[in-house]
């Protein structure tokens, strides 16, 4: 769906991107995390043909990107760095603008891809105000049907629930699943962890303009071989298990086995009372804040020497 | 996509008041000058206004004399300005380009929509100081202003209704001519940067220089190549004859402006990362 090699833009001194490799597979929900500044919101401007890149390939759609757009774009839905409107119109006299702005599409349909766009944004029962009257999150809903107006093939979202209320992002996940569930492939570029790891099926993290990992997210919490182990007996259960105890805080133990159920009966028949246990498996934030510094705007005094 | 700029234009209510206020200072001294009677001395004031007295018929002249200078260039320079940096404003630029919209398609589209305001405004300003002139100043035959003498001239062969029309038809051609030339130049800054009012602000920079370096007798080895150097010659038409030196010359400066601006604000806009 989307591929890159070796992908660079350096916007004067600055490198924005660098040599990233972005792979996104046919059908995939793909979470493109990354501190603020790392390059994510360049890259995804680089897939869209607004930014030219410095150096290396882009293909999107199998085609390549920015040489063959025209053919690129109309099956591409975006949302882009926070939704656009011209806010003295209304929501839907903006949809109309857009729709007979591009190519494609029959005029007598128009009406009938807007409404079904509102509609499936939760935004169906919208009147006639401006946009300059909107909520944050109405907008961001309008930014969406925006995207969706041509039933895309691909989905270019960077951060879509900005501004939306628990229910709303609860509402555009489903969204996002059921559009994925019909062959969208989606692309999601966001620095909330919550957002991509309940939604996505593969994930990138980018640092400071390099994607230091793209994995599938069950790869990435896949079990660590360890076992957590919540006991009141946690000293004989040390005794017990020594040599095999990697960690321990107060009746917390983190146990190196495969198996949490074998580690279970062991304890259960030694006569041990165990209170939680479970495989220990690594989340999401832990692997992406080992990978990534912080993000670009926070700015430290440089150490003094 | 040149239909959704012109809807653009028109839904935008920006455009009529502009238009509105353009329209109302030829209105505005044309009550003065009926109720009054006192018309500017020969020589003083905008062109052609001490000679609409006589006939009324004469005043869309006039009332293009008066918002030539400033008032139209000024609103030219807003319009085109914030042609692509406003949609840059607006955020409207990149879903635009993402629609897709091709680049050169998008520049093009607002070129149009700018041809359509400038057209837009000449032929409205025309119209209402025509309805003005008549009714508050009457409508006795215009007559052509003799030989180079115009100024101080009113007497002079008289002009029948249809060629009357026929030399304001030109004037407003001439007149939409000189106002693409700031046009292109506040397109051109317009796809510089992303402030509509910083584009508007440079075309009016440059704009403002020309009109002074053009008084200036020291800057006299440039002035034929200044912008607003040919604006005024459109009063030659209402001469008998006609002359057609300077507006030849006026008209061919114009379009190289036009070009080269064009050119420009393309070469720019086509190759530029768009990261509003």
């Amino acid at each position: 769906m989307i591929v890159t090699r070796a992908l660079t833009k350096r916007f004067g001194r600055v490198t924005a991107v660098d040599g990233v490799d972005l792979d996104v597979g046919e059908g995939d929900r793909y979470g493109l995390l990354g501190p603020n500044g790392s390059g994510k919101t360049t890259l995804v401007r680089m897939l869209l043909g607004l930014v030219y890149a410095t150096s290396g390939e882009i293909e999107v759609l199998g085609e390549p990107v920015p040489r063959r757009l025209g053919r690129v774009l109309p099956r591409v839905g975006a949302l882009v760095e926070g939704p656009g409107a011209y806010r003295h119109l209304s929501g839907r006299a903006n949809l109309r603008l857009l729709d007979a702005a591009g190519p494609g599409g029959a005029r007598r349909d128009r009406r009938h891809r807007i409404e079904e766009a509102l509609e499936r944004v939760g935004l169906s029962g919208v009147d006639e105000r401006p946009v300059r009257a909107y909520s944050l999150g109405m907008r961001q809903r309008l930014g969406l049907a925006a995207a969706l107006l041509r039933r895309p093939r691909l989905l270019v979202l960077d951060e879509p629930t900005n501004g939306l209320d628990p229910q709303g992002i609860r509402e555009i996940r489903d969204l996002l699943a059921d559009l994925n569930a019909d062959g969208t492939t989606i692309l999601l570029c966001s620095h909330l962890l919550a957002e991509v790891e309940e939604l996505c099926t593969r994930v990138g993290v980018m640092d400071r303009g390099r994607l230091v990992l793209q994995s599938d997210l069950a790869e990435i919490r896949s079990p660590t071989g360890r076992v957590a182990v919540r006991s009141p007996d946690a000293d004989k259960a040390a005794d017990l298990l020594d040599g095999r105890v990697e960690h321990r805080d107060g009746d917390r133990l983190l146990v190196r086995a495969a198996d949490a159920a074998e580690l279970n009966t062991l304890l259960v028949t030694e006569g041990l009372r165990v209170t939680e246990i479970g495989a220990q498996r690594r989340s999401l934030e832990e692997v992406v804040l080992n990978l990534t510094g912080t993000g670009s705007d926070r700015l430290d005094r440089e150490p003094q020497r | 996509m040149i239909t959704t700029e012109l809807v653009k234009l028109v839904r935008r209510p920006r455009t009529w008041v502009s238009l509105l206020l353009l329209c109302g200072l030829p209105a505005i001294v044309a009550v003065f000058l009926g109720v009054t009677e006192i018309a500017p001395r020969p020589g003083e004031g905008p062109a052609f206004l001490s000679a609409v007295l006589s006939s009324g018929q004469l005043y869309p002249a006039a009332a293009l004399a008066m918002v030539l200078p400033l008032f139209l260039p000024v609103s030219v320079a807003v319009v085109g300005g914030d042609s692509v940096a406003g949609e840059a404003g607006a955020g409207m630029l990149r879903y635009l380009l993402v629609r897709p919209v091709g680049r050169t398609r998008l520049l093009v589209a607002k070129l149009v929509a700018l041809v359509a305001y400038v057209l837009l405004a000449v032929v409205l300003i025309v119209v209402t100081s025509y309805a003005m002139g008549v009714t508050m100043l009457g409508d006795a035959p215009a007559e052509a202003l003799a030989g180079q003498d115009l100024l101080s001239s009113v007497s002079g062969t008289s002009l029948t209704r249809t060629e009357l029309l026929l030399r304001v038809a030109a004037t407003m051609l001439y007149v939409g001519v000189c106002m693409l030339g700031v046009g292109a130049i506040a397109l051109f800054l317009s796809t510089l940067t992303d402030s509509a009012l910083g584009a508007a602000l440079g075309a009016l920079a440059a704009l403002i220089t020309s009109q002074v370096l053009v008084t200036l007798d020291a800057a006299a080895s440039v002035r034929p190549y200044l912008l607003t150097r040919y604006w005024l010659a459109w009063v030659d038409f209402f001469r008998d004859p006609i002359l057609w030196r300077d507006i030849e010359r006026g008209l061919a400066l114009q379009a190289v402006y036009v070009l080269v601006f064009l050119a420009a604000a393309w070469a720019n806009f086509a190759t530029r990362d768009v990261t509003s």
